[in-house]
């Protein structure tokens, strides 16, 4: 019965979330025909002054610009359900492979930071609730609240300032160090040039899992429970163990998985201050110098990127939590 | 139990006008440096933004407090000007976003089931994918500039105050007194812009000032990135985005003070949303 029920759950969650990233393809398509960047400039690039009336025929031949938007669009549609999401303009490569290299560079940075903010914020918004109204709190609380109104470029910037040009202990940029072939790049180059911008993120994610950590434990300190809890004598950290840890722990985590929209925004800009080569940085360029398969493609990404993480979200709190758990069964 | 009702009493009848007063103080002060920054920047002249070339590079001194950029600006001028021009965007998008959240919360609240279930849908549908990649897939497809930043930013912040709406809205609905005027024969125009209007009008104007620091935010990101204004025009995404050409010489007065203002602005939107909210639906003030 009851996985049953869970089943039948996952089942109208993937429906719901394959119409979405369906309307979401055409809404992208339909901007990106709205554009008034002119794909053969793109294509050509900078010299478009060799590129004669009828070379500039054929290129529209080749890829297919003379026909309808509509004509395009299925035409596109069909090859992305194939998984075909075609070839990146400025990198000369299948998006596709283009899409899955950065999204690794991508991946360790936002792991890193999401697992870091996760862990410090969770850990910020506990002592701030058990010291509720002490200087810790207080702390806490304006600390976050001005991280939470900081650009996250501008504090990439900062730790370019303080950790690279000032300490020397980093380099300004590049995901590995310039003028290296990619297989001489050994793991510990690539560690080196992820600290800053992972510590970035970081920083910034922290604000919100730890309001929101404290607010929930504050609302379980002032529980009943809790009230009775303490009139048997319990205090302190084992009041905690007891009864907050287990109560405060799982929004904690749904929250930060139903934060990847906002992780994946903050890599954009991470990625761009320091030139780290993953996914956000290729978007912007793509998006700069007029790549549409390669933008398209990143977008399309991007969104089940985000579905999954709120799948994730809602998978936890229908089979983790036991009282939504028990409530399915009755 | 009842030693702590008690000296919650306690704690709320000495500290009630005080609340209120920090709230008021608080609001005010913000308002009014926001107000200062707005007005600097268009009273200030265009005379120290000019090219000054006996003047470059200079360190923050009391005579360039910000400091000089590589022209011999003065970042000071640039940053409020700037400043000014992000803000006018963000709350002319942001203002259009609460348009759109106010008439889909009424919509969805008013007109059934299934306007209400497409509304949701189209709540999800602007909540699947990262608010800078849309924005950035916006400004792209209007050909970037001023016009991209500000439908790509009002398109991406209703969903939240188009939530707050629907349920102001549905409560008011259930309400005695909307019953009763329905009853007594008053049209469903009559009771929306007489009895719904006029209470959503707080929850709209408070939920739109806290839509401002996420708009400004999001200007200067997406301005940064390259896909928002154009260089010549001196918004703040602009200023920060070239001064990392000029890190590496160590110039970090280009991007520090510039940041700061932003951030301190951000923070003074929050700070009056804030407070104002509390002013307005006292419940927000328990936190």
């Amino acid at each position: 019965m009851k996985i049953k029920t869970l089943f039948s759950f996952l089942i109208r969650k993937i429906i719901r979330m394959l119409s979405l990233l369906a309307v979401l393809c055409l809404l992208c398509f339909w901007l990106m025909s709205q554009s008034p960047i002119d794909p053969v400039r793109a294509y050509v690039g900078a010299d478009m002054m060799l590129v004669g009336p009828e070379q500039r025929a054929q290129i529209v031949e080749y890829w297919g610009l003379d026909k309808s938007p509509v004509e395009q669009g299925i035409h596109w549609a069909s090859a992305l359900l194939n998984g075909d999401l075609g070839t990146s303009l400025i990198f000369r490569r299948p998006v596709g492979e283009v899409i899955k290299e950065r999204f690794l560079a991508s991946l360790a940075l936002m792991g890193l930071a999401w697992v870091f903010s996760g862990v410090f914020g969770f850990l910020m918004g506990i002592i701030a609730a058990m010291k509720q109204g002490s200087w810790v709190d207080r702390l806490i609380k304006w600390f976050c609240f001005i991280l939470a109104s900081t650009p996250t470029f501008w504090l990439g910037l900062l730790m370019l300032i303080i950790f690279s040009v000032w300490l020397g202990w980093f380099p300004i940029g590049l995901g590995v160090p310039a003028g290296m072939l990619v297989s001489d790049v050994t793991l510990g180059d690539r560690i080196y040039h992820l600290i800053l911008p992972a510590l970035t993120l970081s920083i910034i994610g922290v604000a919100n899992v730890a309001l929101h950590t404290r607010q929930k434990l504050l609302d379980v300190l002032n529980s009943d429970y809790v009230l009775f809890a303490r009139a048997q004598g319990e205090e302190g950290r084992v009041l905690f163990w007891r009864h907050g840890l287990r109560n405060v722990a799982l929004p904690a985590i749904t929250l930060q998985f139903a934060s990847f929209g906002e992780l994946f925004g903050g890599s954009v800009l991470a990625e761009q201050v320091f030139s780290y080569p993953g996914l956000g940085q290729a978007i912007v360029q793509a998006g700069l110098r007029g790549d549409l398969p390669l933008l398209l493609g990143i977008a399309i990404f991007s969104a089940l990127f985000v579905f999954t993480g709120n799948l994730i979200a809602d998978l936890i709190y229908q089979v983790v939590d036991p009282r939504i758990r028990e409530g399915a069964a009755i | 139990m009842n030693e702590m009702v008690l000296s919650m009493r306690r704690n709320l009848g000495q500290t009630r006008l005080n609340r209120r007063q920090h709230t008021i103080i608080a609001s005010t002060l913000a308002a009014a440096f926001l107000l200062a920054v707005i007005i600097a920047g268009f009273l200030l002249g265009n005379d120290r933004i000019n090219t000054h070339l006996e003047a470059r590079y200079m360190a923050p001194s009391l005579q360039y407090i910000f400091g000089t950029d590589w022209l011999g600006r003065d970042m000071f001028t640039r940053t409020i000007k700037g400043l000014t021009l992000s803000i006018g965007v963000g709350v002319t998008a942001a203002s259009l976003s609460a348009l759109i959240a106010l008439v889909l919360g009424l919509l969805a609240a008013t007109m059934g089931r299934v306007v209400d279930t497409a509304i949701t849908w189209m709540v999800d549908l602007c909540l699947g994918m990262p608010h800078l990649v849309v924005i950035i897939l916006i400004a792209f497809a209007l050909g970037g500039g001023m016009k991209g930043v500000i439908v790509g930013v009002a398109l991406t912040h209703w969903p939240s105050l188009t939530r707050v709406i629907r349920a102001e809205v549905l409560q008011l609905r259930a309400a005695e007194f909307v019953q009763v005027s329905r009853r007594l024969g008053r049209s469903r125009y009559w009771v929306a812009t007489r009895h719904i209007l006029p209470h959503v009008m707080p929850q709209l104007f408070v939920g739109l000032i806290l839509l401002f620091p996420h708009a400004i935010l999001h200007e200067a990101a997406v301005t940064f990135l390259g896909f928002g204004l154009s260089p010549h025009q001196p918004a703040i995404g602009i200023i920060l985005s070239e001064s990392m050409r000029h890190l590496s010489t160590g110039m970090w007065w280009l991007a520090f003070f510039p940041g700061l203002l932003l951030l301190v602005i951000v923070r003074a939107f929050d700070i009056l949303g804030d407070n104002l909210r509390m002013l307005i639906d006292p419940h927000s003030a328990h936190e």
